[in-house]
């Protein structure tokens, strides 16, 4: 069907063509849609067992906390929160006396796949850094679901749905995929449904140094912004252009992929993903987004953020940031632990984030860190409000709040049994559901999945 | 005009230092120090004391536990609903030897000179690095510090080092020589591990020559005992061995053959990094080989596949806590359980942060031997209980490079480095509230502490951020 009406546009380009020097006037031919989904997801949610946890403590994700609380699952969705909750017949009921249930762990910065284990060049696929705006590149072409690393955020940490971002060596790094964290042969198989995609940008450090050392340009941070608007100057164009011929036909203009997902920004259809770490530089790209006319739904790495939260607050973009890690590079210089706690305190959208194979399978830990730290300087942080910057938050920055990142009824069941206390060194997931489907029991060493790169390996199948 | 120049940065640096601590200028505490009332934990492997006490006097530990009497004239330290332990020891790190990783001008790890074994990181070691003064104020109070390799698979020699606030970081010079032996190893040597192997033995040989002494110039005599005929020195870089024969096919510079001959003899531990388990079986192998070399192996990813071998070599590890992934294909059984496993096993092991921000990030070890005593609770892992937790981060590391007797527990004699925490420090919401390195209490101010009081109301006031101070 397509191609037929790709045939048509090709004939009536070429019968323009040829009446080109005649006086009558060609009829305009109507618009071409053409797909803004040709890598569609094929998840679906496994089967599950109507279930009811029982007597936890339950922190609902979006700020809620019931001690002693119940969750029901069933049909993939969540169905009831509360106390004294019935099960339903033939529903497994599990006790949670002494232990919590969460929303899932949603990591918003994860390059899983894209730079998978073992970390060898041949795996090397995270950063197209042929040139500084490379915009129709689609981290998902990259993503290997073989990567042992998934396994791990998930019986490690909880994992259930993971942002996966292309690298930060471009100003435009290219599009995001946001997965839900379950063993799959395809990518398509990960994928979120409905889950809008993402633009990788990037500002300091690395497009400068990635690019500067290969005597191209930008070699400096005004440099950086200057290709960067261009770029956007470019994509205005093409919007027009496109919207113009979406909505009156005639002849269709080239397609150009890098331009599509940036007009997709332009659009709102497409959610800004900012690696920025100073201050300084998030204003500059605030302002630089209002100039173009586009929304920076959250800052990543942004150790200074604490600097800027209430200009962050203002323009409503989430700040995803890191606990500890700090002074690896020059934009890491003036990190602090209160970061996340302040920025939560200013009134911004606060969000811990790994970028990190092994920090994903800790983010829990993390979270906990940056509770501490706030509450040490005198900003009373509850446990239920701290879940908000695993869940509900990046499930806002991602644009999946609607459907995950809490515990409300009609969510999808995506729900993790701690063993203790959730922002613990010494807690561990005991079972992970996605879509109300166990994927992960503890108990269970059948209920651990091996990828096909472990298969035949040194510690196959073992608890890692 | 920069004779003034300098005096006035030093002048700069005087106040900076005054206002971060008086502790400057001097070492070993003369006082008498009892901390009271807080649950201790010795650090030898044993379960926390509840309302233990810590006796300290001459930057010394006096005693520790239970029912130990307070001294008179002690300065007293109530940490009632606290936690007292030993300074956290980095089991491996690159403490000192960087400010920023990714700025080249501020990093100190490894270089692409001429020399290699010779390598002493003692003198890079800067005391004023702000990663000294994070990990500091998190309780790190040691640190073993290796070099990393620059154009051969010896990196050189290693210390052990304090993070006091005195200037004077380094405990023990040229503890050990580090070298690569896995994949790092076989990429320097050219390309493979067969490579390597080779590398290592020919180094070897060329130190043993050296070693057997160093004959008399003709027309000279002299005595055996003369320092001109001694090959071995405490500090390569004051090498006299300008006269040594030696075979024409040397592959080593001078300094760095003479940096080995203490190795060869037993005389400097020889700290040998790999992952997978073959090569730690070609570890063990070069320890039956040359048995007077001391080893200790670091890393050992894989180490739980080999671990009854391990136990039977008597060679200690320094291990990575959580490494779990299949990062290389060295590491390919890499499990949370591996240090448990070859504890279990009687391996002597320690938890290091190896190739995990080795250079700032030590101060998460203690959360890492946190995670381990988390798997004891996780079907089919093997975990730790809390107290050898705590050992593998304060006095495991210590006896690996054969120190335990002067640092890393409250048991008497050892060094004066004590902790007092706000709660549990193997868990993550501990801070460290007092620190204390050799007797002496530390400043726990660093820029990410001055940073937060800047920036932690938005509120504009009179004048830019930049005022307050």
């Amino acid at each position: 069907m397509a191609k037929a009406r790709g045939l048509g546009v090709a004939l009536a380009a070429v019968s323009g063509l040829l009446l080109g020097g005649c006086a009558t006037t060609p009829a305009k031919e109507p618009p071409t849609r053409f797909s803004h989904d040709p890598y569609p997801s094929t998840y679906h949610a496994y089967p599950g067992v109507p279930t009811l946890l029982k007597g936890a403590t339950v922190l609902d994700g979006a700020g809620g906390r019931i001690d002693g609380g119940d969750v029901l699952i069933a049909d993939g969705k969540v169905q009831a929160i509360g106390r004294g909750l019935s099960a339903p017949a033939g529903a497994v009921i599990v006790d949670g006396t002494g232990k919590y249930v969460t929303p899932g762990v949603i990591d918003i910065h994860s390059h899983l796949g894209d730079y998978p284990s073992p970390a060898v060049a041949a795996h090397d696929d995270g950063n197209e850094a042929t040139a500084p705006a490379r915009p129709e590149v689609w981290a998902e072409h990259s993503v290997w679901p073989q990567d042992p690393g998934f396994s791990r955020a998930l019986a490690n940490g909880g994992v259930t749905s993971l942002q996966i971002l292309p690298g930060s060596a471009n100003l435009f790094g290219g599009r995001s995929v946001v997965l839900k964290n379950v063993p799959a042969r395809t990518v398509q198989g990960m994928k979120f449904p409905g889950a809008p995609y993402g633009l990788k940008m990037a500002c300091g450090e690395n497009p400068k140094r990635v690019y500067g050392s290969k005597g191209q340009m930008p070699s400096t941070r005004m440099g950086n912004i200057a290709v960067t608007r261009q770029t956007w100057l470019n994509a205005q164009a093409y919007k027009r252009k496109w919207d113009n011929y979406e909505a009156k036909g005639g002849d269709m203009p080239d397609r150009d992929l890098a331009m599509d997902t940036l007009r997709g920004v332009l659009a709102g259809e497409i959610l800004v993903q900012n690696h920025c770490y100073r201050a300084d530089e998030m204003a500059i790209m605030i302002d630089l987004s209002h100039e173009m006319g586009y929304k920076i739904a959250a800052f990543h790495h942004a150790v200074e953020a604490y600097k800027v939260a209430d200009l962050l607050r203002e323009n409503g973009t989430c700040a995803a940031m890191w606990a500890d890690w700090y002074g690896f590079k020059m934009e890491a210089y003036d990190a602090i632990r209160e970061n996340i706690a302040l920025v939560d305190k200013a009134g911004a959208c606060a969000i811990v984030h790994s970028d990190d194979p092994n920090g994903i399978q800790r983010l829990y830990q993390e979270a906990g860190k940056a509770i501490a730290a706030g509450r040490r300087v005198g900003i009373p942080i509850t446990e239920e409000h701290a879940w908000t910057w695993l869940s509900a938050n990046p499930a806002k920055a991602l644009g999946i709040f609607d459907k995950t990142g809490s515990l409300a009824p009609g969510k999808m069941a995506d729900v993790v049994l701690w063993n203790g206390n959730p922002f613990s060194t010494y807690t561990r997931p005991e079972r992970v559901w996605i879509d109300g489907a166990l994927m992960y029991d503890a108990n269970n060493p059948r209920m651990r999945p091996v990828s096909d790169f472990e298969l035949g390996q040194p510690g196959e199948g073992d608890v890692k | 005009m920069t004779a003034r120049r300098r005096i006035s940065w030093l002048g700069v640096t005087g106040v900076v230092c005054g206002l971060a601590g008086a502790v400057v200028g001097y070492k070993a505490s003369a006082e008498t120090i009892a901390i009271v009332r807080g649950t201790v934990a010795i650090g030898d492997g044993s379960a926390p004391i509840p309302n233990g006490t810590v006796v300290l006097r001459d930057g010394r530990v006096i005693a520790a536990g239970a029912g130990v009497a307070v001294p008179a004239g002690a300065r007293v330290i109530d940490a009632t609903g606290k936690w007292v332990t030993p300074g956290i020891v980095a089991g491996f790190s690159r403490l000192g030897l960087t400010d920023v990783d990714g700025v080249d001008q501020a990093t100190d790890i490894s270089g692409d000179g001429p020399f290699s074994a010779a390598l002493d990181i003692a003198p890079a070691i800067n005391p004023n690095a702000q990663p000294m003064a994070v990990n500091r104020a998190d309780g790190v109070t040691r640190a073993i510090v290796a070099p990393g390799v620059g154009k051969s698979i010896f990196a050189g020699q290693g210390a052990l080092i304090d993070t006091a606030a005195d200037g004077n970081p380094v405990t023990r010079a040229r503890l050990f020589q580090y070298v690569e032996l896995g994949e790092t190893g076989a990429e320097q040597a050219g390309g493979s591990r067969a490579a390597a192997h080779v590398l290592l033995r020919n180094a070897l040989r060329e130190a043993a020559e050296l070693g057997r002494g160093v004959p008399a110039a003709a027309g000279q005599e002299r005595s055996p005992t003369a320092p001109e005929s001694q090959p071995i020195v405490r500090n390569p870089n004051e090498s006299r061995l300008y006269e040594a024969r030696r075979s024409q096919d040397v592959l080593l510079t001078r300094f760095d053959a003479a940096a080995l001959v203490s190795v060869i003899q037993g005389r400097q531990i020889l700290m040998v990094h790999a992952e997978r388990a073959a090569d730690i079986r070609q570890v063990i192998a070069l320890g039956r080989e040359f048995p007077r070399l001391k080893l200790v192996l670091v890393g050992a990813d894989e180490g739980w596949t080999v671990a009854p071998e391990l136990a039977r070599s008597g060679i200690p590890v320094i291990a990575s806590a959580l490494s779990d992934l299949p990062a290389a294909f060295e590491t390919i059984a890499a499990t949370q359980s591996n240090v448990g496993r070859m504890r279990a096993a009687g391996v002597k092991v320690a938890i290091g942060t190896i190739n995990d921000d080795d250079t700032r990030m030590a101060f998460r070890a203690r959360n890492y031997a946190g995670n381990l005593v988390a798997l004891a609770r996780l079907p089919g892992a093997t975990g730790l209980s809390w107290g050898e937790a705590l050992a593998m981060v304060t006095s495991s590391p210590a006896e690996v490079v054969g120190l335990g007797n002067e640092i890393g527990s409250l048991q008497p004699g050892r060094r004066g480095d004590v902790v007092i925490w706000s709660a549990d420090p193997l868990d993550n919401m501990a801070a460290a509230e007092t620190v204390l390195i050799d007797g002496v209490e530390q400043p726990l101010v660093t820029r990410q502490t001055r940073l937060r009081e800047r920036y932690q109301d938005l509120t504009p006031g009179v004048l830019p951020p930049a005022y307050r101070r």
